[in-house]
């Protein structure tokens, strides 16, 4: 029997709700205005009152308005179809939805019920099997989609019968299992799953060990991010936020990416679902939509479906782990997410924590970090889910409470400057204050000395220190002139000018300078800092300047060939001609 | 808007404040009109059987017995072709002495376009100034502000812009406009010959400044009425929003809310949202582009209000007086267009994005030259070059006066590299330097 309740109170989107019987917290509910049902949930219980943040708009809606409780959490349904799909945050399909504009109260399944798969059983009756155990497989596109125990399912199992190969919808039963106690139970391809509780069914969460390539440099070369690592991009608007995350989405070396646009412009998510099918994934030679899911809550859409769709993003690749695939979770931007809090924590009149956002603001952020990482299956294959996220601080000042709280749980820090875009030093990641603590794992830098070459990680960190220093010398020159340095102080800058424009920055719009695989970032890191070696001798500064033009403008017209190519190779002599002109 | 025969009437406030007024009243929806005391308010807050209204005007001379009457309906705006050629005030009712507009009753601010029905923008809006047409290509569907200190004449150069951009309509949104201002608009469409082809709604700085809370909205519904029902390309102005913005946080203020920061509602950035995000390319041909202003206090975009509008917004326009040439220039290193790349070197030349990048990045290591001058250090002969590059790239193409196709454009830049800079200088992709740098300079 499920409780009811009358609307009390309104304000914007959140709704007091008068109930009667039981209600729990996190629990669904609809509100009737007219003939249209609303979707909230509940937030916040206090005598008799329920506060429900609505996923709508409110408009219309009066005090004594009914509402109906749920008796569920908010869940993803999860199954084969998922891939490719067009979501809103509270995982409706937009694809089949009718008319231009969002119907308020349209709900559409996230599944199509009708189409036929092809199945093909893993296990076998007789088989002891646990939540998150492969009972069968279909082809979902490429991907070999695992049909599982429901991640619901408690103690241990015994498969009683599986469906034999062939096409059936998700609504078939596949298998029946029997419980403990000897009660049968039936699975469909599909489960659900309350999305802001974690998928834990696997047997254990180890630190990561290798490291998801991106293509993009400044990211790989200088602070790589682990396979099931996180990591967040902060920066102020216009300097290249959205860019780069497209560019690790293009690029990045993983089977299935989620791409949630939470509270971001609706044309960078048009963008995505425009370019991406003609895209061509480097690592399969796959169209990119094939691997991509978006989840979008644009920034006009009701604010309470932001926090919604993040999670929703997250149990996805949860459930895509499990099949032992690597998932790529990329979030822009957690900061808007935050916001929807504050709006809602302001309604409620709560007393504020900095900023105005609700104090358990960092406790929220972490818990949502943590569940990103590679885990180790029952069955002892692999699975990770890495997430990058993006935060927008206000006025760019790093100094503000969702910054300073993803500082405390992602792993990997890439500060985007203004600075650098304004001299359109693209990416504009600051090379200095960014870092990855993956480089300090051992068993990451073990790795980087297998998979790239040995003594990388100690080559990273020298190209770093050029920068530094050269920054550093920089500086002395503003303050003492050109002419009050030594000449050592302006070869020092040179050379981080020429790390800088050749391995850190980057054309995103360029066919070939876009994606470097690892194997050319090495070539490259080599070639420079082997002319960083080289001894020079220079009369003037000007002359060093005019040198070090030449020298940065063949390497970029290198970076824009194909590598290797002979026009790749010419480059190459040229430099290699100009470097024995001078000094030795 | 007249009283329906059958609805009751309160005579009771229970409380008055500068922008609200609260009362005891039964079955009354969520945003919904009302008439307090003859003004036009709206409901923005019930518990329990307490209503709170945002009265429009403001609540001076509001007596606790004021009558009040609820209308039964949101905000609403009558659309059809009559529109066209007309000027209204934030409730959609005439100020230009002409009729009632006959049409179709709609909802202001209604909902959302499916993301997935969107279609990516493509067509490219040229506006003559090199400023914006060379560095920050301006698209169909995109929105984008211009940021501006106050004595900037933001206002001329969107009039500029939209006189000279090839759209169906032009929807003008003007809150707390001066009413020079609006007498500016109304005299440059007038004398552009283009009256029939724009729509305004206007708030001046003599309207009370809650009303402006309805002009987007207002404007918004009529864009969308011609860009989804008549499928034309349309080009919304709003000016200025930092106005707007202000009466948001009036708002807010007065009903107890929690400010963030700047003074301003938490829900600032939601609230901007709802109206940019309204810019869309649609899948029959129709198109809503908005060019909003965002008035800065003493260039600082670090402040609420831009600094949401620039999260939300596809980049923006920053006007500058530049001090060595004494004109007013759009800034290439604040401003952007997002959407630059959908058109650049598509429905433009190969060249466009190289030679932007080039001229803003030589544009640059000039004012680092002008640093080192200040500091009072010797220059080198590439400074000096580069000190002399930027007076000309100011002048000739920088300024808001420029008014030259893109492809003129695009040979000025050529021109002015191959006056000041060795080829390798620029850093320019070769294969473009060998089709296009000029030659015998």
């Amino acid at each position: 029997m499920k409780s009811t309740g009358k609307v009390i109170g309104i304000v914007s989107n959140l709704v007091t709700v008068q109930t009667f019987g039981p209600v729990a917290e996190n629990e669904l509910c609809f509100i009737s205005v007219g003939d249209t049902r609303l979707l909230a949930e509940v937030i916040k219980v206090s005598a008799g009152k329920a506060s429900v943040q609505v996923f709508e708009s409110t408009r219309g809606l009066k005090n004594g308005d009914n509402v109906e409780f749920e008796g569920r959490m908010l869940e993803a349904t999860l199954g084969p179809g998922i891939l490719s799909s067009t979501y809103d945050g509270l995982q409706n399909d937009l694809t089949t939805m009718h008319g231009v504009f969002l119907q308020r109260g349209e709900y559409t399944d996230p599944i199509n019920r009708e189409k036929l798969w092809d199945f093909e059983p893993l296990a076998k009756p007789g088989d002891k099997v646990a939540a998150a155990d492969w009972l069968g497989e279909v082809k979902e596109g490429w991907l070999p989609h695992k049909i599982m125990v429901p991640f619901s399912f408690k103690g241990e199992y015994t498969v009683k019968s599986i469906i034999d190969a062939g096409s059936y919808n998700v609504d078939t039963v596949i298998a029946t299992l029997t419980d403990e106690s000897g009660e049968d139970v039936p699975v469909t391809m599909t489960q659900k799953w309350p999305v802001k509780v974690a998928i834990k069914s696997y047997r254990e969460k180890p630190r990561p060990s290798r490291i998801m390539e991106t293509g993009v440099r400044v990211i790989d070369t200088f602070n790589p991010i682990a396979e099931g690592g996180t990591g967040f991009i902060p920066g102020p608007f216009g300097c290249g936020k959205t860019v780069l995350q497209h560019a690790i989405a293009k690029q990045g070396e993983a089977d299935v990416i989620v791409m949630a646009a939470c509270g971001e412009r609706a044309n960078e998510v048009v963008e995505i679902f425009t370019e991406f099918p003609e895209l061509i994934d480097a690592h399969t030679g796959r169209s990119l939509m094939e691997r991509t899911t978006i989840i979008c809550n644009t920034s006009n859409m009701p604010v309470a479906a932001r926090e919604a769709s993040v999670y929703t993003a997250m149990t996805i690749c949860e459930y895509y782990r499990a099949m032992g695939l690597r998932c790529l979770l990329l979030a822009d931007s957690t900061s808007r997410w935050a916001q929807a809090l504050r709006e809602m924590s302001n309604r409620m009149e709560e007393l504020p924590g900095a900023d105005a956002f609700p104090v358990d603001l960092s406790a929220i952020i972490s818990n949502f970090y943590a569940r990103a990482g590679m885990v180790v299956l029952n069955n002892g294959k692999t699975g990770a889910v890495t997430f990058i996220g993006t935060v927008s601080p206000a006025g760019g000042n790093l100094k503000e409470p969702v910054t300073e709280s993803t500082k405390k749980a992602a792993r990997c820090f890439y500060a985007l400057e203004q600075n650098r875009a304004d001299q359109k030093r693209y990416p504009a990641v600051n090379p200095i204050d960014s870092y990855s603590k993956y480089l300090e794992y051992p068993e990451i830098r073990e790795f980087l000395d297998e998979s790239v070459e040995k003594g990388w990680t100690e080559k990273v960190a020298k190209a770093k220190n050029l920068v530094r220093r050269g920054r550093e010398a920089h500086e002395q020159i503003n303050i003492l002139g050109d002419d009050g340095v030594p000449m050592g102080y302006h070869e020092t800058f040179w050379k981080s000018e020429l790390i800088d424009f050749v391995i850190l920055q980057q054309d995103a719009f360029d066919a070939i300078d876009c994606n470097t695989p690892i194997e050319r970032q090495m070539y490259m890191l080599n070639l420079v800092l082997d002319i960083c070696d080289h001894r020079f001798s220079f009369d003037d500064y000007e002359e060093c300047r005019t040198f070090f033009k030449n020298l940065i403008n063949m390497l970029k017209q290198m970076n824009y060939t194909e590598f290797k190519s002979e026009k790749f190779n010419t480059y190459l002599s040229e430099i290699q001609n100009l470097l024995q002109e001078n000094g030795e | 808007m007249a009283n329906k025969a059958y609805q009751r009437v309160y005579t009771q406030l229970e409380a008055i404040t500068k922008a609200t007024v609260t009362l005891k009243a039964q079955g009354v929806a969520n945003d919904e009109l009302a008439v307090v005391h003859g003004r036009l308010a709206q409901v923005v807050k019930t518990k329990g059987d307490m209503v709170t209204l945002q009265v429009f005007s403001g609540t001076e001379g509001i007596p606790t017995d004021a009558e009040v009457t609820f209308l039964g309906n949101p905000p609403v705006l009558k659309v059809g072709e009559g529109l066209s050629g007309r000027f209204f005030n934030a409730f959609g009712n005439p100020i230009d002495g002409g009729p009632e507009v006959d049409g179709e009753e709609r909802q202001i601010g209604g909902p959302s376009v499916n993301p997935y029905k969107r279609r990516q923008p493509s067509q490219l809006i040229p506006t003559g100034i090199a400023g914006i047409d060379l560095n920050n290509t301006l698209v169909s569907g995109q929105k984008i502000p211009f940021f501006a200190d106050p004595d900037q004449p933001y206002n001329q150069v969107m009039a500029d812009v939209a006189l000279r951009a090839d759209v169906d309509k032009i929807i003008l949104g003007g809150m707390g406009l001066t009413n020079d201002d609006y007498l500016f608009f109304r005299h440059s469409f007038e004398s552009a010959g283009a009256l029939d082809k724009i729509v305004s709604f206007v708030n001046t700085t003599e309207e009370p400044p809650v009303e402006r809370l309805l002009i987007p909205d207002m404007a918004l519904t009529a864009a969308e009425y011609f860009a989804v029902d008549k499928n034309e390309k349309v080009l919304v102005l709003l000016t200025d929003m930092t106005l707007y913005a202000d009466a948001l946080s009036i708002v807010s203020n007065r009903m107890d809310q929690i400010p963030s920061k700047d003074s301003m509602p938490g829900s600032l950035y939601s609230d901007l949202a709802k109206i940019y995000e309204k810019a869309v390319q649609l899948p029959d041909g129709g198109s809503i582009t908005i060019i909003a202003v965002t008035t800065l206090n003493d260039g600082d975009i670090t402040h609420a209000i831009p600094d949401n509008t620039g999260y939300i917004t596809e980049g923006q326009l920053f006007l500058r007086a530049d001090s060595d040439t004494g004109k007013v220039i759009i800034d290439p290193f604040r401003s952007l267009s997002r959407l630059k790349q959908l058109v650049q070197g598509k429905k433009t030349r190969e060249d466009h994005s190289q030679v932007m990048n080039a001229g803003v990045r030589l544009y640059a290591d000039a004012q680092n030259a002008k640093t080192k001058l200040e500091n009072g250090f010797d220059l080198s002969d590439y400074d000096l070059r580069c000190l002399d590059y930027a007076k000309d790239y100011a002048v000739k193409l920088l300024s808001i006066d420029v008014n030259i196709s893109i492809e003129e454009m695009l040979d000025t830049a050529w021109k002015l590299f191959a006056k000041h800079f060795s080829k390798a200088e620029t850093n320019i992709k070769q294969a473009m330097i060998d089709k296009y740098w000029p030659n015998g300079d």
